[in-house]
This record gives C-alpha cells, sequence and structure tokens, in this order.
C-alpha cells in the first residue's frame, strides 16, 4: 500500500525493538471473543486506474450537463472563478486541522478572522463565528441560543423557512424540548409576525423566505417585544439589501454556499451564524481572535474558548469542534477575489435576470406571479396545469426547477406553484428556451 | 500582519463576468429604495495578482500533513491522497444540486449507497446514515436517536448518560444538548473504565453510556463486553465514539462489543482531508433497534432504482440540510476502495506498531503513566523533565524542528499531557528523526530551559497572548483603528 511508508524490513526491526513476536501480538488486548467475531468486507483492493474509471462512470450517470439548474432552494448554481480552487487547493491549508497551535497556523487563522469579519459585513452584526455545518444547523443553534438567553420554551418559526432548514430546527427544537409555534405566510408572500408575542424566546425569519419574497424587517424587532430576532438570509442578496443587522436582527444565519462553493449535491456546505456582541459568550462555535505576540507582533488566535466543549464540557454553547473551515476559507477567497464591486456585480446580475424572465413569464398564458411583493433571484410561478407537471416537462427538455413546499392553495389556486431561481450563470439563450418550454411550444 | 482589509493594493476585478444580457435593473425600482443597502460594505476590491500572493502567503504560514509529521492525538493526521481530491472535483459530482430528484442523481446515490454497505461492513452494525456532518454531529444525532428510543418506549425517566472521565468533551456537550444529563465514571490506576463503577451506576434512570474504544490513553477496554452487557441488561443503550477506529480496522467491529451507535470520522480514518477544522464527516451505524429511527432521508434500493425515502414515521426527522458531506463521502469511498480487506489491516497494523514503537523509545526520556501495550496512540506526561519546564515549552519547541505538536493538556486524567498519534502514513525513518528531536528537546530542558520557554524561533510570530485575545477579543478588523 503506498500510503504507507514503513518496509517489511522496518517493521521486523519495530516489532524486535518493543518486544512483539508478531504484528498479531499487538493486537492481544481485544478480548478474543471479539476478534473472533470479525467478518472481512470481502473487498478486494483497487488500484488508482480501477477507482478513477469507476468514479467517473458515477459521475456521468448524474445528469448535471444535461440540466440547466433554474433550481434554487438554498443551494444556488453561482460562478466560482478559477483563483478560488487553485488557492483553496494549497495543501498547507487543507491537510491542516483545526488552529490550536496558532504559531504555525496564522494561515487559517488569518483567514478566520477575515471571514468573520466579512459575514459582519455581510450582515451588519458586530461578530461572528468561524462557521457552523451548514444554513439549517447555523438556524438550528441560533434557536437553542435564544433559549439559553430567553429560557420560554417556545420559538416562533415561519413557514417562509426552506424546508429543508425548517426540518433540521426541528429536530433539535425537540430535543431540547423546545415547542415550535408557526407563523404563516400571507398573502404579499411575507410572514405574519405576530405583535407582541412575549411568550416566545425567538422568532425565526428567512430573507428572502421559501416564496422567493425579501422580508420587510423594518420595524419587526420592535413589534415582536425582547424575544430575540433571528433572520436566516442569502448572503449574496446582501451586496444590495440592507443587512438584516441594521433592521434590529440579534441573529443572523445563513447558508453560504452561494460565496463560492460547489453546489456537490448538498454537501459540504457553510453555516453563517452572526450576532450581537452582547451575546459572544452564548454563541456556538469557534471564533479567531486578534492578539499580539512576545515582540507586539500582531497574530491571531482562536479566542473565547472558555465557550466551547473542549474546556467547558456539558457545559459549552454548543458541541460543535470540526466545522466548515476549508468552506469558510473559500468563501474567504471568494468575497476578497470580488470585492464589494464583484459581490455587488453578481446580486445585480442576478437580480435583473430573474425579474427579466419573471416578467417573461407573467405574460405567458396559465401563468403568474402570485406575489407582489419584492424578490430577489428566486421567486414562486402560479401555474394552471398541476405543478409537477410543469417542472416535469421542464426536466424533459432539458431544465430543472423546482417545486416549493409553501402549501398555499388559496394563493397558488389549483395547480400550485414553481419555484425558479437564476444566478449570473443563466444566459439570455436557456431563458428563452426555458420561455418556450413553459409556452409548451418545445 | 496584513489582512486584505488592510492591503494597501487597489484593483478591480473587470472582466470576471460578462456584460449583462438583459436590460439593466436599478434595484431601487425593482425592490423599492426603503429595502435597499444604505451601510457600507466595507470588502476591498483588488486586483487577482493581489489576491493571490495574499493567500499564497498565509498558505506559507501553516502547517499541514504534506508540511511535515503532525502527531495529534485523537485526530489521525494521516496523509490525504490527492486522488480524492481530483474525484471530489468532477462536475458529475461537484455541480450536481442537491433537488436534482433521484433520475438526475442515479450515479452519486449508487456512490453514497456503496459508502454505506461498507461502513456497515466495518461497523458490523445493520443500518448506517451518512447525515452527520463532524463527529460532534454523529454523536448529537446518536443522542437524538437514544432520547427518541425511550420517548417511545415510554422511558421518559431516562435521563443520564456516563461517561468515562477520560471522554473527548464533545461527548458531554453533545450528551447535554439533546436534554441528557451526564455523570463521569472514573478511571482505575491502568487508565481504564472502572467496571464496578459503571455497574453502581446503572439504574432506571441511566439511557446510556458513551464510550471512546481504544480509549483516549489509547487503551483497549479489557472489560468491553462485561460494560456493555451490563448496560443493555440494566436497558441502556451503548454509544461508541469511532474516533480511534484506526487502531482495529481489519480486526473488530463495534457492533460485535455491543454498540448500539458508532460515529465514523471519515476524516480521520478515511484519510479525507481536515481542511483547517472541517469539512468533515461523522456518519453513524446503528444496531437493529434503532434502525427505523435514522435521520432522514435514506437511500433506499426500490425495483432496482436508488430513492431517497421521506415517509419515515418513526425516524428523529433531519440534522443536516441535505445528504451530509457527500464531497467528503467521495474521497473516503475512493480511499476504502483502494485499501480493500488487505489494505485495512495494513492501516491498523502500521498505525499501532509505529505507536507502540514511539512509545517504548520515548518512554526512557518521558514518563509514560501507562507502560502497557497501546492501540494507535499513546499518552507521556511532560512532568518531571526539568525544573519550570512545562508541556508547553515542550510542544511549542517541536515547532521549530517542523513538527506539529501533539495533543496537550489532554486527557485530562493526566497531568501535563501529551497525546501522541504517528498515524500509519509515517515510515520509521521518519519515527526515529522524532524521537532524536524528542531527546533533544529533554537535553535542552535542563541544559537551556529558555530556549524552551521562548519557542518557536522559527515561526513568523512568537508566542502568543491568548489571555488578552480572552480579555479584550476583537474579532474583526476595526476599520476605526487608524492604521
Amino acid at each position: 500500500m503506498r500510503y504507507i511508508p514503513n518496509t517489511d524490513a522496518d517493521r521486523r526491526e519495530m516489532l524486535a525493538a518493543i518486544g512483539r513476536p508478531s504484528l498479531d501480538a499487538l493486537f492481544e488486548d481485544i478480548p478474543q471473543t471479539v476478534r473472533d467475531r470479525y467478518v472481512p468486507l470481502g473487498l478486494r483492493a483497487h488500484s488508482e486506474v480501477d477507482v478513477v474509471r469507476l468514479f467517473a462512470e458515477w459521475a456521468n450517470q448524474n445528469a448535471v450537463t444535461e440540466l440547466v439548474p433554474f433550481v434554487g432552494g438554498g443551494i444556488y448554481d453561482h460562478y466560482t472563478p478559477a483563483v478560488v480552487k487553485h488557492l483553496a487547493g494549497r495543501s498547507e491549508f487543507y491537510t491542516a486541522y483545526t488552529p490550536y497551535q496558532p504559531e504555525i497556523s496564522q494561515g487559517t487563522l488569518t483567514a478566520m478572522f477575515e471571514f468573520q469579519t466579512i459575514v459582519c459585513e455581510l450582515t451588519g452584526m458586530e461578530i461572528a463565528n468561524a462557521s457552523m455545518y451548514d444554513g439549517a444547523t447555523a438556524t438550528a443553534e441560533a434557536a437553542l441560543m435564544a433559549e439559553r438567553i430567553r429560557g420560554r420554551g417556545r420559538i416562533a418559526v415561519s413557514k417562509g423557512l426552506f424546508q429543508h432548514v425548517r426540518r433540521v430546527v426541528d429536530t433539535y427544537c425537540w430535543a431540547a424540548g423546545i415547542e415550535r409555534v408557526d407563523l404563516p405566510i400571507g398573502e404579499d408572500g411575507r410572514t405574519v409576525v405576530p405583535q407582541n408575542e412575549a411568550d416566545v424566546s425567538a422568532v425565526i425569519l428567512q430573507t428572502p423566505n421559501a416564496a422567493g419574497v425579501v422580508e420587510t424587517l423594518r420595524g419587526v424587532k420592535e413589534a415582536i417585544g425582547d424575544a430575540l430576532l433571528i433572520v436566516s438570509a442569502d448572503p449574496v442578496s446582501l451586496a444590495v439589501l440592507e443587512p438584516p443587522g441594521a433592521l434590529g436582527a440579534d441573529v443572523v444565519t445563513g447558508e453560504g454556499q452561494a460565496l463560492g462553493l460547489p453546489m456537490g449535491f448538498g454537501g459540504p456546505l457553510l453555516g453563517l451564524f452572526a450576532t450581537r456582541r452582547q451575546y459572544l459568550r452564548q454563541m456556538p462555535g469557534r471564533v479567531a481572535g486578534r492578539t499580539v505576540d512576545v515582540n507586539d507582533a500582531t497574530g491571531y488566535t482562536m479566542a473565547a474558548q472558555t465557550r466551547e466543549q473542549h474546556i467547558r464540557r456539558e457545559r459549552a454553547t454548543s458541541n460543535i469542534c470540526t466545522n466548515s473551515a476549508l468552506c469558510a476559507l473559500m468563501a474567504t477567497m471568494y468575497a476578497a477575489t470580488l470585492g464589494a464591486d464583484g459581490l455587488r456585480t453578481v446580486a445585480k446580475q442576478c437580480l435583473a435576470k430573474a425579474h427579466d424572465l419573471a416578467d417573461r413569464i407573467a405574460e405567458l398564458p396559465g401563468f403568474s406571479l402570485p406575489f407582489e411583493s419584492a424578490f430577489f433571484n428566486e421567486f414562486v410561478v402560479s401555474t394552471s396545469e398541476p405543478a409537477a407537471a410543469v417542472a416535469a416537462r421542464a426536466r424533459k427538455a432539458g431544465f430543472l426547477i423546482g417545486v416549493p413546499d409553501l402549501n398555499m392553495p388559496h394563493v397558488l389556486g389549483a395547480g400550485g406553484g414553481v419555484r425558479i431561481a437564476v444566478t449570473e450563470k443563466r444566459t439570455k439563450p436557456e431563458m428563452d428556451r426555458l420561455i418556450a418550454v413553459l409556452e409548451g411550444a418545445a | 500582519m496584513n489582512t486584505i482589509f488592510n492591503c494597501r493594493c487597489r484593483g478591480h476585478q473587470e472582466g470576471l463576468f460578462p456584460l449583462l444580457d438583459v436590460p439593466e435593473r436599478e434595484p431601487g425600482t425593482v425592490l423599492g429604495d426603503a429595502l435597499l443597502r444604505t451601510v457600507p460594505l466595507r470588502i476591498p476590491n483588488l486586483s487577482e495578482p493581489d489576491v493571490v500572493r495574499h493567500y499564497t502567503k498565509l498558505s506559507k504560514w501553516n502547517h499541514g500533513v504534506d508540511d511535515g509529521f503532525y502527531p495529534l492525538g485523537s485526530c489521525t493526521m494521516k496523509y490525504n491522497p490527492k486522488l480524492g481530491e481530483d474525484l471530489a472535483g468532477l462536475p458529475g459530482f461537484a455541480g450536481l444540486h442537491p433537488l436534482a430528484g433521484d433520475s438526475a442523481s442515479q450515479g452519486a446515490l449508487a456512490l453514497l449507497f456503496e459508502l454505506t454497505s461498507l461502513l456497515q461492513g466495518i461497523a458490523g452494525l445493520p443500518r448506517v446514515s451518512l447525515q452527520p456532518v463532524a463527529g460532534a454531529h454523529g454523536e448529537l444525532t446518536g443522542m437524538f436517536l437514544m432520547k427518541r428510543y425511550f420517548e417511545e418506549r415510554g422511558e421518559t425517566g431516562r435521563r443520564r448518560i456516563l461517561l468515562p472521565d477520560s471522554a473527548h468533551g464533545t461527548n458531554p456537550a453533545s450528551a447535554a444538548l439533546a436534554g441528557f444529563s451526564v455523570e463521569s465514571i472514573p478511571s482505575t490506576d491502568r487508565g481504564t473504565i472502572d467496571r464496578a463503577a459503571v455497574r453502581a451506576a446503572l439504574d432506571e434512570t441511566v439511557a446510556g453510556i458513551m464510550l471512546t474504544v481504544p480509549n483516549t490513553l489509547g487503551l483497549f477496554e479489557p472489560d468491553i463486553l462485561e460494560i456493555t452487557d451490563a448496560v443493555h441488561s440494566a436497558g441502556g443503550l451503548c454509544y461508541f465514539d469511532g474516533a480511534n477506529l484506526n487502531s482495529y480496522l481489519g480486526r473488530a467491529r463495534p457492533g460485535d462489543m455491543g454498540a448500539d451507535v458508532f460515529h465514523f470520522n471519515l476524516h480521520k480514518t478515511m484519510s479525507t482531508p481536515h481542511g483547517g477544522g472541517g469539512p468533515g464527516a461523522g456518519p453513524i451505524a446503528v444496531s437493529e433497534t434503532l434502525c427505523e429511527l435514522l435521520p432522514v432521508p435514506w437511500i433506499e434500493r426500490i425495483d432496482g432504482r436508488l430513492c431517497l425515502t421521506w415517509d419515515h414515521p418513526r425516524s428523529i426527522g433531519s440534522v443536516h440540510s441535505f445528504y451530509g458531506n457527500v464531497l467528503v463521502a467521495v474521497r473516503a469511498l475512493a480511499y476504502l476502495l483502494q485499501l480493500g480487506d488487505n489494505g485495512l489491516r495494513a492501516v491498523s497494523e502500521n498505525a499501532v506498531l509505529n505507536a507502540n514503537y514511539l512509545q517504548e523509545r520515548l518512554k526512557a526520556t518521558y514518563e509514560l503513566p501507562h507502560d502497557t501495550l497501546c492501540k494507535h496512540e499513546f499518552v507521556l506526561s511532560g512532568r518531571g523533565l526539568a525544573e519550570g519546564v512545562s508541556t508547553l515549552d515542550i510542544a511549542k519547541r517541536l515547532i521549530d524542528y517542523g513538527i506539529h505538536p501533539p495533543t496537550i493538556y489532554f486527557p485530562l486524567i493526566v497531568r501535563e499531557a501529551l497525546m501522541i498519534e504517528p498515524t500509519e502514513t509515517e515510515g520509521k525513518a521518519e519515527l526515529d528523526r522524532f524521537v532524536d528531536v524528542m531527546e533533544r528537546i529533554a537535553a535542552e530542558a535542563r541544559e537551556t530551559p529558555d530556549v524552551l520557554h521562548h519557542a518557536p524561533h522559527t515561526t513568523p510570530i512568537g508566542r502568543l497572548d491568548q489571555t488578552r485575545a480572552a480579555r479584550d477579543p476583537v474579532l474583526t478588523y476595526p476599520f476605526d483603528e487608524a492604521e
């Protein structure tokens, strides 16, 4: 096995040095009954050439080039500049682990510090952690944090959260004994926010929400009393939208995949978590901080570690240890490559293309836009024929579009709705063809 | 040191994106001015060469497995085959949307299904979920399963989780996050679990026990079968932390030791890169009693076709957005297929041989609290090396010799602990060099202790003031500060 450098001669010498007669003798401490029960996998060793061939076959069985993704639902087909892959592919980054030893981890730590700053700039918050697993677990952990702070045993959750986020929030809250109260989506596509919801620890909204609509956050914080306002936001949209932090949010979470990560069949992803400085001691996850060395030179190290499991054990704010560090590094490189101008360019192109396509679809017979509220790069379309049939027709013609789980027949009509996302990568010819397919002309 | 925020270079990214091929829309017109960003977005516009030089410089300030020896105990910092990087980057995997649907993702599902069945075989347990994305996430999912199991049985009084005092910090944190209370079981003088203490703690309020096998001292629990039997007889369940699987691959299976839940760390045992702290993957394997409770979706073969299935009423729900860290699974499967059965055995044989060899050679110079056959790792103490010299000093001095320090001050039951895990991807020559360095450091500790106190000397930055970072945390770039 070429990954194992020891030779037979090495092994003989080493066994002699430790006074063991054989390699088998190294496993004598495992109870005999356990060893006797072992059953091999029946797996032969594959050569590198075999493996490459096999994986290429599997990769080719996935319809990636055959289907143009007009689907979103939290994961978006944005363009990643070539430079990101090359820089993140430097193995000094990806073969290191958690920066426990800051003097030989300044690369990772400096990038973590940059990442936290970028997340704060996008969300408008004061502090951010170095990442969570994904947007869903980030939002679930935000709910747990709010419960630690307010302790009311109830969390109000908008029906406008993507289904995959709600499912995870549900699981975490169930285990923590927190009751979930649903907040419905109104006919304008926005969450109906309760006034003076004094008996919940937090209100969780998503913007843009599962209906594609940008939530009006202004005034929400005032309306909900002292419950924490948790907002799950798409980071790309925040280049043009007022950040939730400037509108009263106490915690902003989000899925960071859109910042230069591949879709990768949904993983690895990148959980964003930002909050107010006053909640630092309650925040989950790792965080890098600036400090100085013995010569007073600026450097970075892990900070506020007394919240974490390796020190606080069962009293830690979370059990998270390994997070999405490399994904955070990629997002940092992505943001550094684009800069504020490039991020705005992407956001504005998404916006323009999505609105162009939405306007054209709305003119087709049998299609309409059910919500008049503002949207960013994703929108829901009411269809007179069943949504699943429309999606199937699109798929047959080479387009992937989404079918949201909104359960709003009174607004979406008999057919239900399809959900369409447009990124800067989609072209006018692709949109022309999609229009033709929806029209039934293709 | 420079971040992108205090970089004096200013550039632009013209030419990255094509000109808009639809009519331009002013954000204010389509969104309404009330929703528009008014606060500035302070992310600098840099030229591509500036970006490349900045991150290339940062990369040189890091130490990865590719740079040199990385004997970080409990983390299994083995070599990460380059092949995995190429395969995970194939557009057929990297470009696949998670909502593409079963028909468009048969290749990905086949790969995940194959990995699932191999992991079931390795664990000796009937079902695996790939959804948890880190070891601690696997632990949490396992705790959720145990909670649901007792809820279904109406045994909601079972709220206590037992764990040995040598356990990783994630174990108690995971149990607490799932609403359990934790109770520490002291280890014996031999460093293993006190069987009598476990028995004494068992009653109808115990949900289960969390075990790490071999434990964090690198010792195999001699009474593992008696302990899991006792827990099962008392109506509890057994959780196995798989951090140390590298030591018995191809030799033993957690399912044969009484595990009800076992988590893998694919980023440890299956050689996927640690990424500077993630992403990892923490699939769990479960016993028959817990199969129906696993997170949704499941991957099932129905009429010869692979499907993601959601309709499992006893499931705990989901713990991740989609299907776990798929691109990590790609790398892990590529590695496993290359190993085959013989390779699995070779991994544990060489990992354990390397650890025992280092232990034997270092015990003459450093205190070895538990002098016995170890598995893939062992724990030394930095105590008594020389007056005023701490384990931290030893660790920092190792950096000067191009070696990443071992895990230090853990496990908590050994004072001044140095937890050393060489892995199988180091050869005897590198191990001998490590011994030389450790002996030289011991000599320095006696003769020139200041060299240790002030180490490291060769890094771009010296020993950092951690207290200051904790007291007055600066967690984002201070834009207001004068440069």
